[in-house]
């Protein structure tokens, strides 16, 4: 296994910490050093070491579900600063399949990816992409829907198909259930998870080269929050997730489910919430004290010609703006925004796919460059002002600003002026 | 404009440059036979500026369509400054055309003093006028004076041709008159159009009468792939370049498969439009066909002598452009679910030298956008790479050896 590399940032090590991070990779394939704790809240800025390049926290980790970022290619992706991306173990595991992914030598020799690779496990799209599937202890069982085939997700079988897939940080099969359930269904789910990280952590052939993530359940009842994470934090796993959240929940219940679990969650290892991407939201849930994000609405909305801005967004299709000859963001100093205007695009639009990549590039972009300045900020011990300078700059005025953020950044000591 | 001629050979073409292409942008030129680069809009289909400039060489003129520009005449309009820099187009010639070579228009909807174009929204019709307006409002280094070109349906009457030959003159010297009184357009170069269907002497008439017009090149109108037995085509070219100035451009639209751009340059034809590559990718499909010539003249004497067996046209039917040709592979046939070789050995484009044959037919079979992506590169690269090599024959008498190789069957398959 190679060393790990910073991706195109400047590492601050001095030599003899690169050496030893060099050992201890040697050793583990996942290192988190933290580099800075913010004093407010419970933010912290880390560098992740992970088998193909280290990566800078907090991350947003753009989806490239099938393989593929939707219309981008893996350079436009490494100049843009990405140094971590998703792929998805169920849409993979279907098509192509496991065995071919491996004989192209995974799927970073697949997709021609250099840097790191995390899929999940295939839960989440078994229950909200399948139709009639059913959970028992075994695992998920479903049938196909490109052949009618019966096939059954089981803890082992999802493992496997990451272990071929290859990725840097995999995810356990979880028994994922709405966060709008209750009732005895949530609790049932939050024992079999546990029960199942068990069997993911037996199941994982490679275990120096590939780093499988614990995901807390316990959708939004505190007690089985507490129960579930007390129960995953005994074993001996290089990160958490934190899920079974970002569905169609109460943004007030969310956040103490976030905070409580970062509260239980080991210090030194990266806390990774499932599905958040909203710019607000990551801001918040850095300051809660998570570290790694992702989510499919950044590139998915880019699709529909939205653009995301720190004001908000700009709908680029709009007729209001077919004469504005402005880019999407002045200040944006991406390929699109240096190029072309919201007028260009929106004419775009109407003639070639080229409009929505134009689109996508400056949302990653968007996102990407808004975690580094989150994480600028947190090394510069200034955190706090960039909260407040980003929540003006987002909302018209202070009693626009969503209660549920107000809340949840008062809990770690920001008052929102 | 003008084109120097650095070789004719009588029935086999004639190589050449053109230069003085744009008055703002004097050192392009751009080698002919050649082709321009195809846009919707200004973009290459699928591209952005990053994964476009993965290529080399591209052709310095960029085309553009009315069809594509006439709805956002007002946003023009507006902007003031044309089309280029509105589309974030930096060093590049444009060049203006009235139709989508890749579009199919409908027919009856040409009348004496119209000719109708279909954008976004719908049919926009276009007076002489209202053409001039919107080369006004784009600015474009050159254009094809507005034309009736619907000649193209298998029952044409003599009749109708005659007058798409009238009315394409009559609004050639309206465009010119035009022309002339907009400070806009003061050293953009004008192309007259030929027309003439499949009648020998409407097209000579056509061209004779075109050919006095105070114009720089010709458009030669009406001979679009699948609509006309290639034979025919090439000897309706071969007679009309016969009636035009020698020293002065000629630009074929809508013929773009290598077989029949290689019959029409060897008619006389020097700017091709290059919307193949387009086409290819957007039926999924690699364009794979080799076009390299052996340089040592006796191998090459001993290559035109051997027995070789060349492929007659796949496609039987010619008129649907959606058909695959002998020039391509079919990524989503599931021979290549597990070929790891790059689309084309040897290529150097970006997706040959970074993704697999594998790779492609999965983003095929799961609808993913990079594959338009990676495709449209791959595609463009080695359409200009074909029409590098043209040239290259030309200059060294090896045409007849292009064409066998262009039309071999065995080129198609992996290695």
């Amino acid at each position: 296994m190679a060393a790990p590399m910073q991706c195109g940032v400047e590492t601050q090590s001095s030599e003899s910490s690169m050496s030893l991070k060099k050992a201890l990779t040697a050793v583990s394939p996942l290192t988190l050093r933290i580099v800075a704790e913010c004093p407010v809240t419970k933010a912290r800025a880390c560098e992740l070491a992970l088998p193909h390049c280290t990566v800078s926290t907090p991350v947003f980790m753009p989806v490239g579900t099938q393989g593929t970022l939707k219309g981008i290619t893996v350079d436009q992706l490494e100049s843009l600063g990405c140094q971590i991306c998703l792929g998805n173990t169920y849409h993979l595991g279907m098509r192509p399949g496991p065995e071919l992914i491996e004989k192209a030598n995974g799927l970073h020799g697949f997709m021609n990816w250099k840097r790191n690779l995390l899929t999940d496990s295939g839960g989440f799209q078994m229950v909200s992409l399948v139709e009639l599937s059913e959970v028992t202890e075994e695992g998920v069982r479903f049938k196909s829907p490109y052949d009618g085939k019966e096939i059954l997700l089981s803890p082992e079988k999802s493992v496997s198909i990451q272990n071929s897939l290859g990725s840097d940080i995999m995810m356990q099969l979880d028994d994922v259930v709405s966060s709008t359930v209750s009732g005895p269904r949530v609790e049932e789910a939050m024992h079999r998870s546990i029960r199942w990280l068990d069997r993911c952590i037996a199941a994982n052939k490679n275990p120096d080269k590939q780093n499988l993530f614990a995901i807390i359940q316990g959708g939004l009842n505190a007690e089985l929050r507490r129960a579930c994470l007390e129960e995953m934090t005994k074993r001996d796993v290089p990160g958490f997730a934190i899920g079974g959240l970002s569905g169609g929940e109460e943004k007030d219940d969310f956040w103490r489910m976030v905070t409580l679990s970062t509260d239980h969650l080991p210090r030194e290892k990266p806390r990774y919430l499932m599905g958040v991407g909203y710019a607000v939201d990551l801001v918040v849930c850095v300051a809660l004290g998570c570290d790694m994000f992702d989510c499919v609405f950044p590139t998915r909305t880019a699709r529909f010609g939205s653009a995301l801005v720190p004001w908000g967004s700009v709908q680029v299709k709009h007729k209001q703006y077919a004469k504005d000859f402005q880019p999407i963001d002045p200040d944006c100093q991406c390929p699109t925004c240096k190029r072309h205007s919201r007028a260009y695009l929106h004419a775009l639009f109407k003639s070639d796919t080229a409009a929505m990549h134009h689109i996508t590039i400056h949302n990653i972009s968007y996102q990407l460059s808004l975690m580094r300045s989150v994480r600028q900020s947190i090394v510069e011990g200034r955190f706090p002002q960039f909260i407040q300078t980003f929540m003006r700059r987002m909302f018209l005025s202070r009693d626009q600003y969503p209660s549920w953020a107000v809340d949840a950044l008062a809990s770690v000591n920001i008052t929102l002026e | 404009m003008h084109l120097e001629l650095t070789r004719v050979v009588q029935g086999s073409g004639r190589l050449g440059v053109l230069r003085g292409l744009s008055r703002t942008r004097p050192h392009h030129s751009l080698e002919t036979p050649g082709c321009l680069l195809y846009t919707h809009l200004g973009s290459v289909p699928h591209l952005t500026q990053d994964t476009l400039h993965t290529l080399k060489d591209l052709p310095s003129v960029t085309q553009v369509t009315l069809s594509d520009i006439a709805e956002h005449q007002e946003v023009l309009e507006s902007f003031k400054e044309g089309f280029r820099k509105f589309a974030g187009l930096h060093d590049t010639v444009l060049y203006c055309s009235l139709h989508d070579p890749a579009a199919l228009c409908p027919a009856g909807y040409t009348t004496n003093k119209t000719v109708s174009v279909w954008g976004s929204g719908g049919r926009m019709e276009l007076t002489v006028t209202k053409f001039m307006s919107l080369q006004k409002c784009t600015q474009p280094d050159w254009y094809t004076s507005m034309a009736d070109g619907e000649t193209w349906q298998v029952n044409t009457t003599r009749k109708r041709v005659r007058k798409s030959v009238d009315r394409t003159l009559a609004h050639l010297d309206e465009c010119l008159l035009l022309h002339h009184k907009l400070p806009e357009l003061e050293e953009v170069s004008v192309f007259g159009v030929v027309e003439g269907g499949d009648i020998v002497d409407e097209r000579l008439r056509s061209a004779r009468e075109t050919a006095k017009r105070p114009v720089v090149g010709f458009c030669l109108d009406g001979f679009q792939t699948g609509f006309m037995e290639p034979s025919v085509r090439a000897q309706l070219i071969a007679a009309v370049t016969e009636e035009l100035p020698e020293d002065k451009p000629r630009l074929l639209p809508g013929v773009g498969r290598p077989d029949e751009v290689l019959a029409c340059v060897e008619a006389g034809v020097d700017v091709f439009e290059g919307f193949f590559p387009f086409q290819v990718t957007e039926r999924g499909c690699a364009l794979c066909f080799r076009f390299d010539v052996t340089p040592d003249p006796e191998s090459a004497v001993l290559e035109l002598n051997k027995e070789e067996e060349v492929v007659r046209n796949g496609n039987v039917n010619r008129d649907d452009q959606t058909q695959m040709t002998p020039f391509e592979i079919n990524l989503k046939d599931k021979r290549y679910e597990d070929d790891f070789g790059p689309l084309v050995k040897g290529c150097g484009c970006y997706s040959c030298q970074n993704h697999q044959r594998a790779y492609l037919h999965h983003l095929l079979v799961t609808n993913e956008l990079l594959a338009g992506v990676l495709l449209m590169i791959h595609n463009t690269s080695h359409y200009l790479g074909f029409f590098k090599a043209l040239r290259a024959a030309l200059a060294s008498d090896q045409l007849e050896l292009l064409k066998r190789r262009v039309m071999e069957a065995g080129g198609r398959e992996s290695d």
